[in-house]
């Protein structure tokens, strides 16, 4: 370093204006504006979610506003046991288990699209609009429409087969377009290389992209997860008599004045949190094991 | 009929892609059992299709490729019992060293037992046992090309194909790697088939060049044939070191010929290779830049030379054993001596001093 110092010619002026110009210790200003811009960013983020999460800690003389009444675990209590705050254990399991098949789904066939669209082929283009245009539909009437075709069709409208087709038309482009962005990630000539070796196509899929995608079909299914577990505009005239969760939630917020609304906001974050947590921690370990087994 | 030989035939091998043009076109050509075979020619000159099509990567779309006797067209690599080692080395990124050597195996079937042991082996063969639980991306350009080989070798094929294996190496790395892969080629007393783009590495490496441009074959023989002997002006400047000249016959006289050129008195050329040439003729001629020798305009020129070309000294550049000046001797195309450094700076030239090229009567080579 120094010795490029040394070399530098004596005729380059000095830098002029410090906001830009490397700073030799202090920040320039332009730091300290982003940062209260991000700080702003920040608290507009979380500190919405964080008054719900603290006033869902409230005692049995809780409101719905602030100020703070005592603390207690007793909302959450009310959450599962009081009829009155409506079917929110029946919603969460019906919410999980819909997200996990989606989740199933839109991860194989994701994967599926993503090998059929290594290769161009004849109206592929089509497809993938056809595709996008799901996605760009507007959610409520893309509803709307499932449910007048499965009342037209004279089938039930329930959540685990109208709600799911809805979900899966929101779930599926979206797994797709990752797909591709992981997909391009893999290079062709690792196929060959296993062909070479003697690998037959099934070998191939099970033994080479399967494990080099992992990372990327976990993203897959995080995102399949997420999107369909706070699902609202699709399901809402497709889940039929019984309610998800966020349906649920939404009704919850018509006719309950209780902080147990809110103690509902605490558990549905955490559970969210738990399978973010669970995803990135199964990547890193997919990643890990790389390292470390040699296993068969 | 299994055969362990691994002879290949080629028989008026085309490729063709768009069905319009053929990238590889008729191709004919007989590698024998063991030998260490080099395609070279410029990027888009077919031979990495030559290559694959060996591999059975790529169908023919006309003409037959017998290895060992055994037309192999329709036949998956593990059939043709050939191996091939990617560019870019293809390993796989999720897979240790060891699972990667092993991967051949482990899709045969072999238990895991057998078939680590064996990996271990060949292992132990590319020199790689402290990183034989690394993976990939842990590993040296190097390390990574031993990988490659070893992955390969463990199928036991009986041709072995490398894509231009060390063009991803650096350049010392690269003459270091171009010995392992001799030494691993009479170790495994197997057919190497190698693409490359550099010279270098052809003529140290093979048995049998290859030179190919457009999808056709150009010349194919001993590494020295080729250097030496090019057959053609493409071959020879391709090649490189040579001056390639072009004039009309101007007179023929028994066992040698004159050419029209800068020179006063034109330029003699032996009969050699070349029996039929008649006056008017437009022929090309190839002079090795080593026997080229540069002397001061009024000097006597060395023994046995008979042409002398006046030029100017454009540029000079230091090699190290060699100077390589670069001279206007002829007007289209580059004329270069490669003057031997003692030599050289016994009486240095400057540029845009005057000098005589000559040469040896009998060095100079018309070309087809």
């Amino acid at each position: 370093m120094s010795a490029v110092l040394a070399d530098m010619p004596e005729t380059v002026a000095p830098a002029t204006t410090k906001a830009i110009a490397p700073s030799r210790g202090q920040r320039p200003w332009t730091f300290y504006v982003l940062a209260t811009l991000f700080a702003f960013y920040v608290l507009a983020l979380y500190g919405p979610m964080f008054c719900i999460y603290i006033l869902s800690f409230q005692d049995i003389r809780g409101g719905l506003v602030f100020p703070m009444k005592g603390t207690s675990l007793h909302w959450f209590v009310d959450l599962f046991t009081q009829v009155r705050t409506g079917d929110v254990k029946g919603s969460f399991d019906r919410s999980i288990k819909l997200a996990i098949i989606v989740t199933a789904i839109t991860v194989v066939v994701s994967f599926l699209a993503g090998l059929g669209f290594r290769r161009r082929f004849r109206g592929d283009t089509v497809v993938f609009y056809m595709m996008i245009g799901s996605l760009v539909a507007p959610g409520l009437v893309l509803g709307l429409g499932t449910g007048l075709l499965f009342q037209a069709l004279g089938l039930n409208a329930s959540w685990y087969t109208s709600a799911l087709g809805a979900q899966l038309s929101w779930t599926l482009p979206f797994g797709v377009l990752v797909m591709f962005a992981v997909m391009s990630r893999f290079n062709q000539v690792w196929e060959e290389a296993a062909y070479d070796l003697g690998a037959s196509r099934w070998q191939s899929i099970r033994l080479v992209m399967i494990p080099v995608l992992a990372p990327g079909l976990v993203a897959v299914a995080l995102f399949g997860f997420t999107l369909s577990y706070d699902e609202f505009a699709r399901s809402l005239q497709t889940a039929g008599s019984l309610n998800t969760l966020p349906l649920e939630i939404w009704s919850m917020t018509l006719n309950v004045t209780s902080p147990s609304l809110y103690a509902l906001g605490t558990v549905t974050t955490i559970v969210s949190f738990i399978v973010i947590g669970a995803s990135l921690g199964s990547i890193v370990l997919i990643q890990k094991k790389r390292g470390s087994s040699t296993k068969g | 009929m299994k055969s362990d030989r691994g002879d290949i035939e080629l028989a008026g091998v085309c490729k063709s892609f768009d069905g319009v043009t053929n990238v590889v076109d008729g191709v004919n050509l007989k590698i024998a059992d063991g030998a260490y075979c080099c395609f070279i020619g410029p990027s888009g000159c077919g031979k990495t299709t030559i290559l694959r099509m060996i591999a059975g990567h790529e169908d023919p779309s006309a003409g037959e490729i017998v290895i060992g006797g055994q037309n192999v067209v329709g036949l998956a690599p593990v059939q043709r019992r050939t191996a091939m080692m990617f560019q870019s080395y293809a390993l796989f990124p999720h897979l240790t060293v060891r699972e990667n050597i092993a991967f051949a195996l482990r899709v045969r079937g072999m238990s895991k037992a057998d078939r680590l042991r064996a990996a271990d082996a060949m292992i132990e063969k590319v020199r790689l046992t402290q990183f034989a639980d690394r993976l990939p991306a842990q590993l040296s350009g190097g390390q990574q090309q031993r990988v490659a080989l070893a992955r390969a070798a463990i199928t036991e094929p009986r041709v072995l194909l490398l894509d231009e294996p060390l063009s991803a190496l650096d350049e010392q790395l690269r003459v270091q790697m171009r010995q392992e892969l001799r030494r691993m080629q009479q170790e495994l007393g197997i057919t190497f088939i190698h693409v490359t783009h550099t010279q270098l590495e052809a003529i140290a490496l093979a048995d049998l060049v290859v030179v190919m441009e457009q999808g056709k074959i150009k010349q194919a023989g001993a590494a020295r044939d080729v250097y030496a002997h090019p057959h053609d002006r493409y071959v020879a400047e391709f090649m490189g070191g040579q001056n390639v000249l072009s004039g009309r016959v101007e007179k023929v006289n028994g066992s040698s010929f004159t050419l029209a050129q800068a020179a006063p008195d034109g330029i003699e050329v032996p009969l050699q290779r070349r029996p039929s040439v008649s006056v008017g003729d437009k022929v090309d001629i190839a002079v090795r830049r080593d026997d080229v020798a540069l002397v001061r305009p009024g000097r006597e020129l060395p023994p046995g030379c008979t042409n002398s070309l006046p030029s100017r000294v454009l540029a000079i550049e230091y090699q190290g054993y060699f100077v390589k000046v670069m001279l206007d001797t002829v007007p289209d195309d580059a004329f270069v001596a490669y003057v031997p450094e003692k030599t050289f700076f016994a009486d240095p030239f400057t540029v845009g001093d005057v000098v005589l090229a000559t040469w040896a009567t009998g060095s100079a080579l018309p070309l087809a």
